[in-house]
Formats: structure tokens, C-alpha cells, sequence
């Protein structure tokens, strides 16, 4: 082991640990890939953890990156060492923030995870698009390009700043750096405390804003003045760069890592050059040590200070023999004539080119690694080809193949950098299997109690539900540059054996590779169970075999479904990459550290699981011969036109990389109702109905998160063509008689396996209780039989929706969804409600989605969950940002307005030459009701034909939009951190319009896409992250707030404690002719609890008071009615009983129990004033605007 | 007149102990009993069984969606500091109520295994409890377990706790054995210094509605007295240990119909659930009265005046008292 303390963390800890130790302020807003940064700090200052100056940091979350950057504005004028974490639309919200904190000359560093911009469609991966949209912000800009230098940076940056008087803005990639574990030497106390110079500590408190010395900032200056006074800053910015490379200099002399503004790297008398900044910098740099070693001449330039740019100490570092430059951006800048490094660089060179000892050298400027893009050495090495070229391609692109402008420069795919000291493990998990957690925890042992340098990388797919991790492991003596996925693996870990069935896992694997397979067969039937392509691999490349049962061990040793021990035991067993019992004693050494703050029973059951671990995990015997009969599955089914099957199909195959600019959408435009094409096959348990015991009231259908239970009433007639098993039975109810039958069919293959449903469903067995009219099976057995009734339940006529009671739960449940599949969680409680609007509205309905958990599971690439009916029409759905979805669906109502306003003027314009009745019928036509909207929209198809044989422009102009005369339903959905925190303002305004607009808030109290962090809507004693001890704060009554403004209807509903009112709140919602804002309480895996279990803690929420259930309808006080419905009869059972059901709130009791106490005490004192406050709203409501009762 | 009494060998200045119930779980509670003449408590129970399954499924919930997703490497922070991961605050409650009030303070236990008992009970003593109440509650529901295997358990468990704590030990004792007596003397064999007749567990109800099973807590009235007094009657002056009447004794009345059986003290559960902290001065009220009036003028004076030993009539703890009892009743 080295001396020096070495940690194996990624690159958002690695910062985190610094800023937390020479702020006094950090202010945040979580946003991916930098969110973990201020989790880390709020961590830190929830233990009580210090900094240099023996304060603990005042860490506070905002409500929006625009609010962090305002307070680090403020906090920073009031003396205090500031500093914020943000990435992407974060980054661009604090813009104006920091114009002032620039200009006022004022020392911060912003830390910032590059990420890509939301342009055509948004990405949380890596680029620096955000950092170069701020570039004129007067902020200096300096890069890191590894764990090691995002830890080293983030000190130098401050030092820097603080000497400099010019804020920082530190950056590094987005996931490639962030969040890539790697072993770093960590900075100790001492290096900071040398590094922050206290007299410019004390300098800027000195600068204070205080009324000791008060002074006077902010001024608005006029004509005369402004533009000196922009000037004056110059002499900072020029003096920058010597400051820069002084407290670089000093931080050498500290420990022995030297920087420069900018590295050269390569043989000295290099004739091609690459420069660039970030993460790839590191693959260039190895590319380049082994290019050198063959005895090339090329070299590198890693920019650090990438602004101000210092041209001098730039064209310093370029060796005397050059000949030809690529400048390589990280971002894409449409319509310039070069991205911004390249311009720089053109720039440095072409002000000096009269002294350049090596003459004018060519210049070629190139984009790669848009978010995320793979940037390989087969990539680099292309670069350096392009630029032995007599006229090298420029404004080129690599990674990518453009087809439509020829930008993209060719490379040898095939290319490798082999490198023989490293070993190489890749491992294939599920989301909640634990793989990600264990390999992360692998990575730590070897960092941390070997002398080896580790690497650690992670991908997974965009479903939230069975989604594939994907864990990229290298270990090696030397250390390790390959920021790139691994391209030969010498270990795969396969921990799902269902992914074998689309995928050839193997195709990576090196020659001798080991295999290890987590399935439930034994030794002697291991093989036969794998796909035929899978033996091949494991022949050809003579592949080492190991098996274990996984789950059958971690059942075994109480662990329940994780296997992240057991996988992690087996791969240190036979990997060798270190010997096998040193191996075991340092994983139960890790496990002690990591769980004995768990306690010794959870230490004991983890030991437990490795010693079971070793006695069944077994070598199979490969044959000589592949004998499977089992080929690779199509990743996608179905009648796919060649859109689907060629571009969708290739991302879902993970070879979207391969797909060409031409085939990509040019403005985002997707096609909608892609999931029912990718069946997943993603539950081992699937629901079966039991029609015996049912009573037919369509509540699994309802809770259903993923629409995979639907049901039917349709004529007896058509029976006789069902498959073999499909059941159905005599409809109930009085509107159906002898020939109607009722059936519940599931889609088995696109079912999670969550179980909601047997929870919700309220028939049980008579004879054993314990049995339900739906009932979970395993899927394996029933999977043929249960796709044949699947698509014969696809093929019965849909029911007429005009037939059916909207407002009626049962009813509703027959309509069809037009959300279906999506890769929401298993169990999620916000779904249901928005298949609820699509089946209420979906085929008349458009959505604004904020950004959030829905719009993942609502627009993520590669499958999409909204669709269309069989006549074509559904919902049309888009995500703006995350900050101005109200915004955003208010236009669409605008737009939409003004085009029905347009068709009805055109009609009447038109009425002479038209059928003066239907024109008439069109224009007077009540559209409350389904059947009224379908009379309309008749009417209007009636309309369109009669038009078709008009030649004006009128006609032509009204046949256009026609179909704006039917009624359109604008709905603004997502989630509380929206609705609560950063849409907020927007929202109000929305509220406050009197538009005909239905906003949805599916509220689960957290920022859940993000990982939980709190939110406005945070119950009162609920962990989350920022609140790790429990919130102390009240949650905000949006709903009181939006009753307020006595025009807006206003749920606030529960599914699961009220289905009734719930239906009825949608429905009423949409009728009304203004603003409507429903809030619904969303159930979720941030809670903390078995999902299944979601609509029963939905009811003891309410039945707890602390959710009050009520609808206010404007509409009632207008018939001169009490607008305000309570859908609950107040607090029956106490607080504790919803609360210590979800981990969420029992883990304050484990952490401090006199809080815990104290918190429920709150709780139901809450939970009373709430039940007082809508009682008496509901008893004694008086209408502000009189008139309005007339 | 002299109320005092003992119980596992604690002076007790009245045979009234408030047994462990909701009402023992907060110092304000215990100090309202204390100043209404209450003579000892026991705290609410430790649940070995809760404290391990709430262990796991935190350690489960926090870790089972952390690292799903590239936005969110979990769900809930979960490098947290568990200060009151295996209820160490509950020992804090004991100093601190052990500082609030000077009547005796029991802890209670109620556990599954034995490396649970042994640890919570040496924490317990060390927190300062002047006693150390076992509640062992085991329903077997496999028919081939015999009745001898669970006694066993139950008095390993009571070996074991005995062997590493120095205070009192009592068992509140299930009345669920085919010999009580027999168990009773095997408790104190085993090192119990006190013995409360009986358990009272919760009880099993269904729900109609929801066609489940239900469990309730059992709230008893006077009428459940007659288990506490036959056995009470049985025990006394039979074994070296003190006896501790539970299940019943709601008014001054049950009181001294458990004294005179033999009860050394009686603990109090569900009346003050029902009717408060205050009861505790009406139940001394009524026996003061009733002392006087009828001329006693120690709680010794009359204990096992009404036990089997003494009693004028021992059919009546008898099986064939039944026969007598229906003979009665006819004429």
C-alpha cells in the first residue's frame, strides 16, 4: 500500500469533499449528474461534519437552481466562502446570477457536472454544451479531466478565485467523471488550510455587505458610466492566468501534482496535435503514450484554463515541429463557423502567426462525445489520420456517421488499444438487484486494500422498472486512463440470465475469459439452458463457466432478493484478481464497515451469505459442441413499420450507436405507442384471474401501473374463436344482459409482476382466504398461453365510449388506455393516474409533461408508453423543461383557442355555402358529455367532407383546422418538485389565467426521479434527502392556495383511499371551463416501503387526516351550491399507523427518537387543523365574489 | 396503616404497580402515576422480535432501488447515523426516568432468541432498572413440537438472563401450560425472583367485512380475575419468590381479593388505559376504606389469608368446585 491516503470515490464525492471543507454556504438545487455533490455536502453537515474554519456549512436547498444561484449571490455579498453544484438547464438558470456575481468581482467556484442541453430532446449525459453556454458570463473557466483533478481542481479553483477576485466555474464530464469510481490520493486538511490564503479570506469578508461599513452595490448606471465601467474589470481577467499557474505551482509543492493552463503531452517533435478538455483528454493521453511508444510523432494539448484562454502560455506548450492542430469540442454550436475552443484556438494562432517558430500550422476544429457519445482510441486514432491528410476534413464529427452533411470522419471501427496490465470485468444486473451497489463496493476493496488502481463505471438503461445495469470494472498496477466502456472483457458477469435471451452478452469477452451465470439450474442442466450463440461464444473462445443459484442463496441466507453479496463473493472467488481467501476476509471486512451501523445482524446475515456463496457456486463442464436449440429473441414483436423495426428496435438492442444522423428524427418529432413492441418479460410472478371469485368491479384494472390488466364486456357470440383457457363470465350489472360476457385479461409479458393488484382487489376466495379473484402465478408456465389470450382480448371489439358512465370507476375501467407499458417503477403510484386521463380523455387530449419521473417513463427513449386508438387519434405529449410545464400547456390552450376560434369564425363566413343546420349544430354544440363529443365530432367529419369539394382558401383554410371545433383537453402533468418548488411561480400565474386548462400534480412528496430529495410537499417527519434527519417544516397547502382564487377547481385525491371521488375529480376537472388542478398522491419507492402495499398506505394517509381528499368546484357556486366536497370523514386511525409503515418516517425513530416522537405529535395536531380547516371551508363557505352566486 | 409490601425483592409502599402498557412509555406519564400513589413500574416492553424485523426491512428498503437508475443512486440517504438502531434510546429513557421519579423502575423484555435476551437484559441493568421483567411468549404452530421442548426453551431463556444480570429477575408467566404451578416453580429453579400470573396476550378476532384475521388488545375487566386468583392461592407460600397478580384487578376490591389469595402485589394494565393515571388514587382510596372499615390494618395482615393453605373452603380452586358451583346455583 502507497503512504499517502488514498479513497476510492467518484467524481462528485471527490468534489464534494473539498467544497464542503472551504465553504460556509452551499446552496443547491438537485439536478443530474450533479445532485450527489450537494447530497454529499448536506450528508456531511447533517453529522456535524466541520470545515477548515471549525463551522459546520450552512448547506440549504432552493427551490430552483435560479433561487440557489440568487442566495449564492447573496451569501456571498454578505461575506460568506459560497459555493454551488449544478449541470445542463441548472447551469443555464443561474446565468443572470452570475452577469452580477462576475461583475461585482466576487470569489466562488460553481461545480459544475457538464451535461448535455435539452435541445431536440433532453439528455442527463455528459458534454459541455451547458459550461459553453455561459462562457460570456465573465466567469473563468477551468476543467478537469479525472477523479483525481475534480478533487485537486476543485481546491485550486477556489484558491484561485479567491486570489483572482473572478468566480470559477469548475467543471468535469457528466457520469464519465462524476460519476466514475476511481482511486485518488485525498487532499488532507493541511493542503487546504496552505491553499486558502487567509488575508484573502479575509479580503473578501472585508467586502462585506454590512451595516458597519455599509456601502452601496447594485447601482443602475446609466449611458455615461456603464461601459467604463465593464472595462474596468479587464486588469483581473489579464492577470488571471499568472494567478492560476502560481496557486497551480504551489499546490505542486504541496503534493507533488503539478498543473499547467495548459499540458503537453507526446513526443517533442509531435507534428499533429489534438486539443481538447474534459474526460477524453485521458483516452487521448493514453492513445497518445502508446502512439509515441511506436514511435510516432504526435502529441496532445489538455486545456485546463479554458478561460480566460491564455494564448501565450497556449502557444508555449505547442511543440516547435507542428504541423497540423485538431481542436476537438465537447458541444455543438448550430450555425457558427467553429465551437468555442476551436475558435479560440484559431484565434490564438492566427493574432500570432507572424511569430510562430513552426509556421501557420493547419487547424481542424471537431465535435465528439455528445452527451455521452463513446469516445474511443479507434476514435482518437482516426483524428490523427485525418490530420496526416494533405487537406484534413474540418468542422468534422467523430463517433457518429452523418450520412445528410458528410461531417463525420471515418475510423477503424475494429480498433482496440490493448492494454495487457489491466483486467477487465463487465457485469449485467437488474436495477434493484444490488450488482451496481457490489461492484461499486468491489471496486472500493481493490482500491482501497490493494496497491492497485481501480476504475468503475456504470450504465443503465432508461426503464425504471427491469432495467439492465450495466457495471464497466478495470483494475490494473498502472494508472488507468480508458475513459471508455470496455471493449474486451477478461470477466462477465451475467446476473440475469433472462438477458441472455435477446442478447449476445459474450460477444465481448476475450479468449479465456471467465463467465459466471446467476441461474436457478444445477450443474447438469446449466448449459442446455443457454441460447445457442451464447455456447458458441463460450466454445470458440474457450470461456471458463461458473454457475451459481443466486437467489436460491440469497433466500437461503435471509437476503431476500438481493444478490449484490452473493455475486460480488462468487466474482472475487473466481476471478483471480486476487487470491481467493485474502479475497473473503476483505469482503467481510468491507461488509462490517459498510453495514455495522446496521448492526450486527444485518454484518452476520451478509457473512452468512458469502460463506453459503462459496459452498454452491460450481465450474460447468463445457461441451465441444453447442447443442442449444434456443436462438437469440427479437428484441422487439409485433407489426413494426420499418421506422420501429429499424431505428427503435436498434436502440432497444443497445446498438443505437450504430444508426446513422439520417435515421434520427432532425426535431425530435417520435412516433408515439412503441412499448406494446418490446415485451420484456421483466416479472418472475404474473396476475390470473380467478372469475369464480370475481365481482367484476375493475379495481385491478384501475391500480394497474402498467395497464397490463384490462377487461372487457363483450357479445357471447364471439367465444367460439377464443383460444383454449380464455375465460370469461356473464356480465353483472343491469345494463348487461345474458349474451354479454365479462372477461379480465392481462398482458403477461409486459407486466412488472408489482402486485398491486391482488392488493387492491377486494373479492376474496370464499373458501380460502388467502386467495383473491386476482392472484399472482409464476410467469414461466402460463407465458405462451397467457400471449395467445392477450392478443385474442386485443382482437374483441372495443367497447362504445359513449355507452359507458365516464364518472363511474367500473365503467371507466373499460375504456381503453392510451398510456400503456411504460418503464415505470414496478408498483408506481403516479401511473395509474395518468392512464386514468388517457382513458378518460386520451384520444382528444394534449400533454405538457414537466420534466421528472414522468416524462421518463413518459418520452425516454428507446419505447414510448402514450398511443393512439385504432381510429388514430391519442394523445400528442411534450416536455418543455422542468421549470415552465404550466407555462408551456398554457400555450398549447392558447394556440388551440385561437384555432378554434379561427374554425368558427370561417364557419360563419362559410355558413351560406355549407348546410346552414349542420353549421349551426356545429357551432351551438354542448361538448360536456362523451356522447356530445362524439355527435360533434361526427358533425365535423361531416363538415370536412362537404369541404373537401370547396376550392376558396376559406374552405381550404377551415379544413385545415375543422378538427379544432371538437373539444380539446390541455393537461399539464408532473410531479410536486414541479408544482411545489420550481414551477411554482408559473403555475400560480397558470392558476390565476381563468384558461380552460387541467393541471395534474402527481405528488409523492419528493423530487422521486432524482433520488428523493425534498420538496415543498414533504410530510412533516419524512426522511429525504436535504432533510435527512426529517423534515422540520410544515408541507405547503397547494390546494388551499389554488382554492384561493375561488375560479379554479381543485382535487385533492387518493385512488386508493377514494377511487369514487377520484374518477369523479377528473371528469369534473375537465368539464369545468377554467383552470382545474388536481393533486393526487402518488405512492413510491422513495417511500420506503413494498409497493404493493401503495393503495392501502394511500388510504391510511387519508384515513390518517394528514391527506385530506376534497373537490372544489366552482361550477357548484355558481348553481349557488357549497363548492367544497369532502371526500373524507377526517382523522380515524392514529398518524402512527400510516407514518411507521414506510421507512421513510420509521427511520427517524432508528436516528433519534425524541424527534420521531415529537414528529408524530406534530403530525396529528396536523392532521386535526386540516380536517378543521376543509370542514369549516365545507360548512361555512362564503364566496368572495358575489356575483359570482348570482 | 401500613401498606408496604414487596415484590422481587423491592420495598414496594403499596402492592399497586402500573404494568407495562402505553401508559409507562413517556416520563410524564410515569411521573402522574408516581404522584397518584402508583408503588412501582414497568416500562413499556422491548420487542426483541420487532426491533430485528424493523432492522432488516430498513436495511432492505434503503438499499433495494439505490443504484437503479443513472439519475438517482438511491431513493433515501442512507449513510445516515442510526443512533436508535437497537432502541439504545430506550435505555437513555430508563436514566432518565430513573432521575425523574423515585418509585421503583422495571424494565421489560420481551424477546425470541437467546443471544437477544442476554444482550438487551445486560443493557437494561446497566441503564439502571432496579428490576427486570421477561415476558416470554411463544405460540408453537407446528403439531410436532411437544409441550416439553417449549417449556424447555422457556427456562434456558431464564437460566441464560439470570446468569448475566445481578438485579431481581421476574417472569410474567403464560398460563398457557398444562401445570402452572410446576412451571412456576421451574422459573424460580431457574433464578426468578418474582412471578406475575399470568400474560395477558392479545387476542384473536376476525373481521367479517374483510374476512381476516384480526388482532386486538386485550382490554380485561374485573371478570377476567378468576385465573390471577386460583393460582395466586395455588402458589403462595409454595416457592421462594414474590407473586404478582396481572390479569383483572381493576378495582380496591379485585385488589384485595388478589391479596388475600397470596398476591404480593398487583400490576395494573388495562384500568388505567381506561380510565387514566387517576385511578391509581381511587383503587388506594377504595382500599383504605375498606382497611379501615373492616378493621386491617396491614397489607401483610391479610395476604394468603384466601389461599389454598388457608382457605376455609380449597374446593374452590378445585376442578369438582364445578359440580359444587351448579349445585349452588339450583338451589
Amino acid at each position: 500500500m502507497t503512504e499517502r491516503n488514498t479513497i476510492t470515490v467518484d467524481g462528485n464525492e471527490a468534489v464534494a469533499l473539498v467544497a464542503h471543507k472551504i465553504n460556509e454556504v452551499i446552496a443547491i438545487y438537485p439536478i443530474t449528474p450533479s445532485s450527489p455533490m450537494g447530497e454529499f455536502s448536506d450528508l456531511y453537515s447533517s453529522k456535524g461534519e466541520k470545515n477548515i474554519f471549525g463551522t459546520v456549512p450552512e448547506v440549504y436547498e432552493m427551490q430552483s437552481e435560479g433561487g440557489a444561484s440568487g442566495t449564492v449571490h447573496g451569501a456571498l455579498q454578505a461575506g460568506a466562502l459560497t459555493t454551488t453544484f449544478t449541470a445542463s438547464q441548472g447551469l443555464l438558470l443561474m446565468i443572470p446570477n452570475m452577469y452580477k456575481i462576475a461583475g461585482e468581482l466576487t470569489p466562488t467556484v460553481f461545480h459544475v457536472a457538464a451535461r448535455s442541453l435539452a435541445a431536440q430532446g433532453l439528455s442527463i449525459f455528459g458534454d459541455h454544451q451547458d459550461v459553453m453556454g455561459v462562457r460570456q458570463t465573465g466567469f473563468a473557466l477551468l476543467a478537469s479531466n479525472c477523479v483525481q483533478e475534480a478533487h485537486d481542481f476543485a481546491l485550486i479553483s477556489q484558491a484561485a478565485s479567491l486570489a483572482s477576485r473572478i468566480p470559477f466555474l469548475h467543471f468535469f464530464d457528466g457520469f464519465r467523471t462524476s460519476h466514475e469510481v476511481s482511486r485518488i490520493e485525498k487532499l488532507e486538511d493541511e493542503v487546504l488550510k496552505a491553499m486558502m490564503n487567509n488575508d484573502l479570506i479575509a479580503a473578501h469578508r472585508q467586502r462585506a455587505l454590512t451595516p458597519d461599513r455599509p456601502v452601496l452595490r447594485g447601482t443602475a448606471q446609466n449611458p455615461d458610466v456603464y461601459f467604463q465601467g465593464r472595462e474596468s474589470v479587464n486588469q483581473y481577467y489579464l492577470a488571471l492566468p499568472r494567478i492560476v499557474q502560481e496557486q497551480m505551482d504551489l499546490f505542486k509543492t504541496l503534493t507533488g501534482r503539478g498543473y499547467n493552463l495548459f499540458d503537453y503531452v507526446g513526443a517533442p517533435d509531435a507534428q499533429k496535435v489534438i486539443v481538447l478538455m474534459g474526460s477524453g483528454a485521458e483516452a487521448v493521453e493514453e492513445s497518445v503514450n502508446h502512439l509515441v511508444a511506436g514511435g510516432n510523432k504526435v502529441g496532445m494539448v489538455k486545456v485546463r484554463l479554458a478561460l480566460p484562454f491564455a494564448v501565450e502560455a497556449f502557444l508555449e506548450v505547442l511543440p516547435k515541429t507542428l504541423k497540423s492542430l485538431a481542436v476537438l469540442d465537447r458541444t455543438k454550436e448550430s450555425g457558427s463557423v467553429g465551437e468555442p475552443l476551436y475558435h479560440d484556438v484559431v484565434t490564438a494562432l492566427f493574432e500570432n502567426r507572424d511569430s510562430l517558430s513552426f509556421g501557420m500550422p493547419t487547424v481542424i476544429g471537431g465535435r465528439y462525445g455528445l452527451s455521452s457519445k463513446e469516445f474511443t482510441p479507434a476514435m482518437i486514432m482516426g483524428i490523427y489520420n485525418e490530420l496526416e491528410k494533405e487537406t484534413p476534413k474540418n468542422h468534422f464529427t467523430i463517433g457518429i456517421d452523418d450520412d445528410i452533411t458528410f461531417t463525420s470522419l471515418d475510423y477503424d471501427h475494429d480498433f482496440i488499444l490493448e492494454n495487457p496490465t489491466q483486467f477487465q470485468a463487465l457485469f449485467y444486473g437488474l436495477g434493484s438487484d444490488g450488482t451496481v451497489g457490489a461492484n461499486k463496493n468491489t471496486i472500493k476493496i481493490i482500491g482501497t486494500e490493494t496497491d492497485n488502481y481501480a476504475q468503475g463505471y456504470f450504465v443503465y438503461d432508461s426503464k425504471k422498472s427491469g432495467s439492465m445495469t450495466i457495471s464497466h470494472l478495470r483494475f490494473g498496477s498502472k494508472p488507468i486512463q480508458s475513459t471508455y466502456l470496455i471493449q474486451k472483457a477478461d470477466f462477465i458477469g451475467v446476473h440475469q440470465a433472462v438477458f441472455l435471451e435477446k442478447l449476445d452478452l459474450l460477444e465481448i469477452a476475450k479468449e479465456g475469459a471467465v463467465f459466471l451465470l446467476n441461474t436457478p439450474y444445477s450443474k447438469e442442466e446449466a448449459w442446455s439452458h443457454l441460447p445457442r450463440v451464447t455456447q458458441e461464444q463460450i466454445i470458440a473462445k474457450k470461456i471458463k463457466f461458473y454457475a451459481i443459484d443466486g437467489y436460491g442463496v440469497a433466500q437461503k441466507s435471509n437476503m431476500g432478493g438481493r444478490i449484490n453479496t452473493v455475486m460480488q463473493t462468487c466474482f472475487f472467488a473466481i476471478s483471480g484478481v486476487l487470491p481467493q481467501e485474502d479475497a473473503i476476509a476483505k469482503i467481510k471486512k468491507s461488509i462490517q464497515k459498510s453495514y455495522g451501523a446496521k448492526g450486527d445482524l444485518i454484518v452476520q446475515m451478509n457473512f452468512a451469505a458469502v460463506d453459503n456463496t462459496l459452498e454452491n457456486l460450481f465450474e460447468v463442464d463445457v461441451p465441444t459442441q453447442a447443442n442449444s436449440t434456443h436462438e437469440l429473441l427479437p428484441v422487439l414483436k409485433g407489426d413494426l413499420s420499418p421506422f420501429v423495426a429499424e431505428v427503435i428496435g436498434k436502440i432497444t438492442a443497445y446498438k443505437g450507436d450504430e444508426l446513422r444522423v439520417s435515421q434520427i428524427p432532425d426535431d425530435g418529432t417520435w412516433p408515439t405507442g412503441t412499448t406494446q413492441y418490446e415485451k420484456r418479460n421483466i416479472a418472475h410472478e404474473v396476475p390470473v384471474w380467478d372469475a369464480d371469485t370475481c365481482i367484476q368491479c375493475n379495481k385491478c384494472v384501475s391500480a394497474c401501473p402498467h395497464s397490463v390488466i384490462r377487461s372487457t364486456i363483450f357479445d357471447a357470440s364471439l367465444i367460439q374463436s377464443a383460444p383454449a383457457g380464455f375465460i370469461s363470465k356473464k356480465a353483472k350489472g343491469k345494463k348487461y344482459g345474458d349474451n354479454d360476457l365479462f372477461t379480465i385479461s392481462v398482458a403477461v409479458e409486459d407486466c412488472t409482476g408489482c402486485a398491486l393488484c391482488v392488493e387492491v382487489c377486494p373479492a376474496k376466495n370464499k373458501s380460502q382466504t388467502n386467495f383473491k379473484a386476482i392472484n399472482m402465478n409464476p410467469l414461466a408456465p402460463i407465458r405462451e398461453s397467457g400471449i395467445e389470450r392477450w392478443d385474442y382480448f386485443l382482437s374483441l371489439p372495443k367497447m362504445d365510449r359513449s355507452q359507458l358512465d365516464h364518472e363511474d370507476v367500473k365503467e371507466s375501467q373499460f375504456l381503453e388506455p392510451l398510456f400503456e407499458f411504460s418503464g415505470a417503477c414496478p408498483g408506481c403510484g403516479e401511473t395509474p393516474y395518468v392512464k386514468l386521463a388517457s382513458q378518460l380523455f386520451g384520444d382528444r387530449m394534449v400533454v405538457a409533461n414537466a420534466t421528472g419521473c414522468s416524462s421518463i417513463y413518459g418520452g425516454n427513449l428507446p419505447t414510448t408508453p402514450w398511443k393512439k386508438n385504432d381510429a388514430g387519434r391519442g394523445t400528442a405529449w411534450s416536455n418543455s423543461l422542468f421549470e415552465d410545464n404550466a407555462e408551456f400547456g398554457l400555450g398549447f390552450r392558447l394556440a388551440i383557442d385561437n384555432h378554434n376560434e379561427r374554425a368558427k369564425g370561417l364557419l360563419e363566413a362559410l355558413k351560406s355555402s355549407l348546410d346552414g343546420t349542420l353549421v349551426n349544430d356545429i357551432l351551438n354544440a354542448h361538448q360536456r358529455e362523451e356522447a356530445q363529443i362524439e355527435a360533434q365530432r361526427s358533425r365535423v367529419e361531416n363538415l370536412k367532407k362537404a369541404l373537401a369539394t370547396h376550392q376558396s382558401n376559406e374552405a381550404k383554410t377551415l379544413l385545415e383546422i375543422a378538427d379544432y371545433l371538437v373539444k380539446k383537453s390541455v393537461w399539464i402533468m408532473g410531479g410536486d418538485g414541479w408544482a411545489y418548488d420550481i414551477g411554482y411561480g408559473g403555475l400560480d400565474h397558470v392558476l390565476a389565467s381563468g384558461k380552460n386548462v387541467n393541471i395534474l400534480v402527481l405528488d409523492t412528496q419528493v423530487y422521486s426521479n432524482t433520488g428523493g430529495q425534498q420538496s415543498k410537499a414533504t410530510f412533516t417527519g419524512a426522511v429525504a434527502k436535504f432533510a435527512a434527519g426529517g423534515k422540520a417544516g410544515m408541507p405547503k397547502d397547494l390546494a388551499a392556495m389554488a382554492i384561493n382564487y375561488e375560479n379554479v377547481y381543485v382535487a385533492k385525491v387518493s385512488l386508493g383511499a377514494n377511487d369514487k371521488a377520484t374518477v369523479k375529480a377528473f371528469v369534473e376537472a375537465e368539464r369545468y371551463n377554467g383552470p382545474s388542478i388536481i393533486i393526487a398522491y402518488s405512492h413510491c419507492v422513495a417511500h420506503g416501503y413494498d409497493l404493493k402495499y401503495g393503495f392501502d398506505q394511500q388510504k391510511r394517509a387519508v384515513d390518517s387526516g394528514l391527506w385530506p381528499i376534497f373537490r372544489f368546484n366552482p361550477e357548484k357556486i355558481q348553481e349557488g351550491e357549497n363548492p367544497l366536497t369532502l371526500d373524507y370523514k377526517g382523522p380515524k386511525i392514529d398518524v402512527k399507523d400510516f407514518m411507521y409503515r414506510e421507512t421513510r418516517f420509521k427511520m427517524v425513530e432508528k436516528m433519534n427518537s425524541t424527534a420521531a416522537a415529537g414528529f408524530l405529535e406534530t403530525a396529528a395536531h396536523t392532521s386535526q387543523a386540516l380536517y378543521q380547516r376543509y370542514l369549516s371551508l365545507h360548512e361555512n363557505y362564503q364566496p368572495k365574489n358575489e356575483e359570482a352566486t348570482l | 396503616m401500613n401498606l408496604t409490601t414487596t415484590f422481587c425483592g423491592l420495598t414496594l409502599r403499596n402492592p399497586l404497580i402500573a404494568s407495562a402498557s402505553p401508559l409507562t412509555s413517556s416520563i410524564e406519564s410515569i411521573q402522574k402515576l408516581e404522584a397518584n400513589g402508583i408503588a412501582a413500574v414497568i416500562l413499556h416492553s422491548l420487542f426483541e422480535e420487532e426491533i430485528n424485523h424493523e432492522i432488516h426491512k430498513i436495511d432492505y428498503f434503503l438499499q433495494t432501488h439505490s443504484n437503479s437508475s443513472a439519475e438517482a443512486s438511491s431513493y433515501l440517504p442512507t449513510e445516515v447515523d442510526f443512533d436508535n438502531l437497537q432502541s439504545e434510546h430506550y435505555i437513555e429513557e430508563i436514566k432518565r426516568i430513573k432521575a425523574a421519579v423515585s418509585i421503583p423502575v422495571i424494565a421489560s423484555l420481551n424477546g425470541v432468541s437467546i443471544g437477544g435476551w442476554v444482550k438487551y437484559a445486560t443493557k437494561l441493568q446497566e441503564a439502571g432498572a432496579d428490576a427486570l421483567e421477561l415476558n416470554i411468549t411463544y405460540v408453537p404452530t407446528s403439531i410436532d413440537m411437544q409441550g416439553d421442548v417449549v417449556e424447555q426453551m422457556y427456562l434456558d431463556t431464564v437460566t441464560m438472563v439470570r446468569q448475566h444480570i445481578t438485579i431481581p429477575l421476574n417472569i410474567k408467566m403464560s398460563q398457557a401450560f398444562s401445570n402452572p404451578a410446576n412451571m412456576a416453580k421451574r422459573f424460580v429453579e431457574a433464578g426468578a425472583n418474582g412471578i406475575t400470573l399470568f400474560d395477558n396476550p392479545t387476542r384473536v378476532d376476525v373481521d367479517l367485512e374483510l374476512l381476516t384475521a384480526l388482532q386486538r388488545a386485550n382490554i380485561t375487566t374485573s371478570a377476567s380475575l378468576s385465573e390471577t386468583l386460583r393460582w395466586c392461592a395455588i402458589l403462595y407460600k409454595k416457592l421462594p419468590c414474590t407473586l404478582c397478580a396481572n390479569t383483572g384487578v381493576h378495582t380496591g376490591e379485585d385488589l384485595l381479593k388478589a391479596v388475600m389469595s397470596g398476591a404480593d402485589a398487583v400490576a395494573l394494565a388495562s384500568v388505567l388505559i381506561t380510565k387514566g393515571e387517576d385511578e391509581v388514587k381511587n383503587i388506594l382510596t377504595e382500599i383504605t376504606s375498606w382497611m379501615e372499615e373492616h378493621e386491617y390494618t396491614s397489607i401483610e395482615q391479610m395476604k394468603g389469608s384466601i389461599s389454598l393453605i388457608h382457605t376455609d373452603n380449597p374446593a374452590a380452586y378445585e376442578r369438582n368446585s364445578y359440580m359444587y358451583a351448579l349445585q349452588h346455583y339450583r338451589r
